[in-house]
């Protein structure tokens, strides 16, 4: 048999030290035929995480399976073309959806705690995998603590901040989003989850604490139900949220940290 | 003051500057979500003509972001050199691109212009250029800039070697610094960005990098970056931090964004100048920049993100820098939607630093959510390598784990070097040649065999 044309990269034993796509050899000097193509496949998959819609029945029966009754609603962002390049329009309803939240609005006394707001964000893929899951482990956290919720969401093209004009409308104290993260090439079913306190329009990322990069192969779903669990009484018992809170609790700051500007990226 | 343009019998009006420049932007999604965007491509273009009618000068007169309220704007005003500008001065925005192209505009008659050009000159100008018109006069620009090697010089082409980890795990950091090295990267900088801001951790780095560098004799420079405060506080507790770092943007509000002002970053500047690391120069600053952070923390002043990210140049070239980097597909489509916006915008970028004197590099890169892949960036790298620009980055596999988006890797690096004869800094390719990283002869051909520091570095990891 003809030897490969490929050159062996004599350093391949470091890739045991880091998950970066190092040794990857070369064909002449250029990247061999299998890394390119692990390449390619691997943003295919981001790809369409970002662009698949989010199958909300299926989502809904799973939600439904843990004793809750979603509703579905929708952003002003009309489809994801639009949704990408229009972040203002994700971050707030559509007019049929702002009418069919009316009925469940609770003002005043009565108030619910907590709202759950469900939101494909940039990954359908991550809120279909991780969101039941999560909720599962994070429900009887909420019931022993006697809080109440609001009628939960699932949102369609929907931004972080969709959640404030959600809570708002149905009158929750404090507001909990479920989002699928911007796709990374090795990490495709992010979760992210952000906490309001008092949410409504036009509150901004330094309001907002965030547990990051939930996944089977990231944090698991029990630790961060723990964490948002610590973190909504917290909030409850200090009436605030975001970066003040953030200050508190210092020695989880990898992990939770005040909201990063999740939809703003900085230079690097 | 209003402008308007006539053509075919249709009169166009343009509200101010502001307007007028905006409008004549080719199409980006980030002009669209500011609202200030031309309403179609007819609109445009009759922009375009308006523009090229505007007198150079005009520039002088009015400014797109007020003198009183932003100080990038006074740097712009008080720092021109009206001198440099009289070989211009007569002409309107189309015939400065008509010079420009011209053969009376060479390297020595461009670097002489360069500090009587404004940045919204240069953009203005930009927006009437096709690629191909960018990328001639580029070409011609030659910015050289020197820390421990030399950074610009014509026929080459450099790279910074970024060893990204997610928790800044030194042995991972080694790892795809050996990588780097042993494709020949990593003549720009070897520059991390640190998962952690925590100055004991970016200290940490900064000794990292020196040891290796001092212990191999890499004739290349090293850079965390970390915000220009974390490395004035670094240098103040001894580190030896050979580039200061900072992203900047076009406006006082944007850069006020990012916690700077020209004070702080003068600071940043005088103490990496005070550390005296350089051997064969004191170029010691390294900026970062993009089109659209002005507009993401509301701070453009309606002005559009083309002129914004022009402006910061005008901040950069102030602290004479080693590098200049536009990461140009970083920010999401919501600015630049897709590989047709980036690539257009990189050589934008480019061409605008080049000609305000300014060492651009450029991150060729894109996010997942952005309508783009490697084949546009492979594009915009290939432009850009004729354009000759000064470095680009290399990272393993193109794949970023740390930050999560994809930029241009080791072997994309040799793929530019190879196919336009692009040798890295002199300095730096002495060292390949030395240590058989790199064969002699004039095409670019790897070695064969680990070089003897490459093994001592293996067995220590090992």
């Amino acid at each position: 048999m003809k030897d490969s044309p490929v050159i062996p990269s004599a350093w391949r034993q470091l890739r045991q030290h880091t998950q970066a796509r190092i040794g990857l050899g070369r064909a002449g000097t250029s990247l061999p035929t299998s890394a390119h193509l692990d390449f390619q496949f691997d943003h295919a998959r981001a790809r369409d995480a970002v662009h698949r819609a989010l199958r909300a029945d299926a989502l809904a029966e799973g939600i439904k399976s843990l004793g809750l009754d979603p509703i579905a609603v929708h952003s002003a962002a009309p489809d994801r073309a639009a949704y990408l390049q229009r972040p203002d329009l994700g971050r707030r309803l559509d007019g049929a959806s702002r009418q069919a939240l009316e009925p469940f609005a609770s003002p005043g006394e009565g108030r619910p705690d907590v709202a759950l707001v469900i939101v494909d964000g940039l990954s359908a893929f991550a809120v279909e995998q991780n969101a039941v899951p999560f909720l599962d482990l994070l429900l009887p956290r909420l019931d022993s603590a006697g809080l109440t919720l609001a009628r939960t969401t699932i949102a369609m093209q929907g931004r972080v901040a969709l959640g404030d004009e959600i809570g708002e409308l149905l009158g929750a104290s404090l507001v909990v989003v479920l989002i699928g993260e911007r796709p990374g090439l090795s990490s495709p079913d992010s979760l992210g989850v952000y906490m309001t306190f008092e949410p409504r329009i036009g509150r901004t990322d330094a309001d907002r604490n965030c547990i990051s990069n939930i996944r089977p192969q990231g944090l698991s779903y029990d630790v961060a139900a723990s964490k948002l669990f610590y973190l909504i009484q917290e909030s409850r018992r200090r009436r605030i949220s975001g970066v003040s809170l953030k200050d508190e609790t210092g020695n989880d700051g990898a992990v939770i940290t005040a909201a990063a500007s999740p939809e703003r990226l900085d230079h690097k | 003051m209003e402008f308007t343009h006539s053509v075919r019998g249709k009169s166009y009006r343009f509200g101010d500057l502001r307007a007028l420049l905006a409008k004549a932007s080719p199409a980006r999604s980030g002009d669209y979500l500011a609202g200030i965007a031309a309403a179609d491509d007819t609109e445009r273009a009759a922009a375009q003509m308006a523009l090229a009618d505007l007198p150079l000068k005009v520039f002088l007169q009015e400014q797109v972001v007020p003198y009183e309220d932003d100080e990038v704007t006074r740097l712009i005003v008080d720092d021109h050199d009206a001198k440099a500008f009289a070989a211009v001065s007569h002409l309107t925005v189309g015939d400065f691109r008509n010079w420009l192209l011209s053969d009376e505009a060479d390297e020595a008659a461009l670097t002489a212009l360069a500090p009587g050009l404004t940045p919204e000159m240069a953009a203005a100008v930009s927006k009437i250029m096709r690629v191909q018109d960018l990328v001639l006069v580029s070409r011609k620009c030659r910015v050289v800039t020197k820390f421990r090697n030399t950074i610009g010089l014509a026929g080459r082409m450099s790279t910074r070697l970024q060893p990204n980890h997610p928790t800044d795990d030194p042995v991972g950091i080694a790892a795809s610094m050996i990588d780097g090295l042993m494709f020949g990267n990593g003549d720009a900088v070897i520059g991390i960005n640190p998962a952690s801001d925590s100055i004991p951790a970016v200290i940490a780095l900064v000794n990292m990098l020196d040891e290796a560098i001092s212990r191999y004799e890499i004739p290349t420079q090293s850079c965390v970056l970390t915000h220009v405060t974390t490395s004035v506080e670094a240098i103040n507790r001894g580190a030896p931090v050979d580039l200061v770092f900072q992203s900047i943007a076009g406006t006082e509000a944007a850069n006020k964004s990012f916690g700077v002002s020209l004070d702080i970053l003068r600071e940043g500047y005088e103490a990496g100048l005070s550390l005296q690391r350089g051997t064969i120069g004191d170029n010691v600053m390294y900026f970062e920049t993009g089109q659209g952070s002005a507009l993401s923390a509301y701070a453009h002043h309606g002005v559009d993100q083309q002129t914004c990210e022009a402006r910061a140049y005008a901040v950069a070239r102030k602290f004479k820098p080693l590098l200049v980097n536009t990461v140009v597909g970083f920010i999401g489509p919501e600015y630049l939607y897709n590989g047709k916006q980036i690539i257009r915008a990189g050589l934008e970028d480019h061409f605008c630093g080049k000609v305000l004197g300014v060492p651009m590099g450029c991150d060729v890169c894109y996010t997942n959510h952005a309508e783009a892949d490697q084949d546009d960036m492979d594009v915009l790298l290939t432009m850009l390598a004729v354009a000759g620009l000064n470095f680009v980055m290399g990272i393993p596999g193109s794949d970023d784990i740390m930050l999560n988006y994809q930029t241009t890797s080791f072997h994309d690096a040799l793929y530019a070097r190879k196919i336009l004869g692009l040798r890295p800094a002199p300095e730096f390719e002495d060292w390949l040649l030395r240590t058989g990283i790199f064969q002699p002869g004039p095409q670019l051909r790897l070695g064969d065999a680990l070089p003897k520091p490459i093994q001592h570095a293996l067995a220590q990891l090992a």
